[in-house]
């Protein structure tokens, strides 16, 4: 029964990563995409609150949007996944619903 | 046949509004998009979170900015057969608003010799979680 959470702007400019983050269940998803990629990255002010979330939930992001942005694997915080754009559908189809925060 | 075919698919909806009126297209939209699901039967619910709370504060005037007042279709909800509108207790705090500040929103059961209801439900935070993972689709604007 678990949702899949994407998040596509940036928790610097817009509250939707933070909202998404307060209404999240243990065993839900959360996909950053477009600018919700520098949400994730490591060292920054937002890492704290992703990785007390990635305790209770799977923390993926879009590798395509997080290499448009000169940045990578090594550079998003520990326990983050990379998927591409396969992985986004298969992220879709193995989740009860999806909510896109925007 | 028809009506088979509508009650297997009917779903519950959550139209998910975080943004306040007038300045973005969203509210409006969302509004929009409400009042078009209602003619097909499905179980529709609204959810009221962050600044999209202050779409619900009475007194709203629109004069000055040149923009239609959209605020008194949602008294309209109820005879599109929308009663459930969750507004976040947190949210409402975060802004300084009590629901002593919302319009009041009613639907009228006809079951009880047509008594007028309120739509608005305050929830707090967990329990419009709760709520938004029982749905079958979330739309968010």
């Amino acid at each position: 029964m678990s949702t899949l959470h994407t998040v596509n702007k940036s928790p610097f400019e817009r509250s939707a990563f933070s909202s998404a983050l307060n209404h999240l269940k243990p065993g839900d998803a959360v996909l950053m995409i477009e600018d919700g990629v520098v949400g994730a990255r490591k060292g920054s002010a937002f890492a704290g609150l992703l990785e007390s979330a990635a305790k209770s939930c799977a923390i993926y992001v879009l590798e395509p949007d997080l290499a448009a942005r000169g940045m990578g694997e090594t550079d998003v915080i520990q326990g983050a996944n990379l998927v591409d754009y396969g992985g986004f559908v298969d992220l879709v189809t193995t989740h009860q619903r999806t909510q896109a925060w925007l | 046949m028809a009506d088979d075919a509508q009650q297997q698919v009917k779903k519950s909806f959550m139209y998910v509004n975080r943004k306040a009126p007038y300045g973005t297209i969203y509210a409006l939209e969302a509004l929009e998009v409400v009042l078009i699901s209602a003619a097909f039967e499905q179980d529709v619910s609204l959810a009221f979170l962050d600044d999209g709370v202050f779409q619900l504060v009475k007194g709203q005037n629109t004069a000055g900015i040149g923009m239609k007042n959209f605020s008194p279709t949602f008294k309209a909800l109820g005879d599109y057969e929308i009663r459930q509108l969750y507004v976040e207790r947190e949210s409402l705090e975060e802004r300084g608003l009590t629901s002593e500040d919302l319009m009041e929103i009613t639907w009228e059961d006809e079951e009880d010799d047509y008594a007028k209801k309120p739509s608005i439900r305050i929830v707090s935070r967990m329990e419009l979680t709760e709520v938004m993972a029982q749905q079958d689709v979330l739309l968010n604007f």
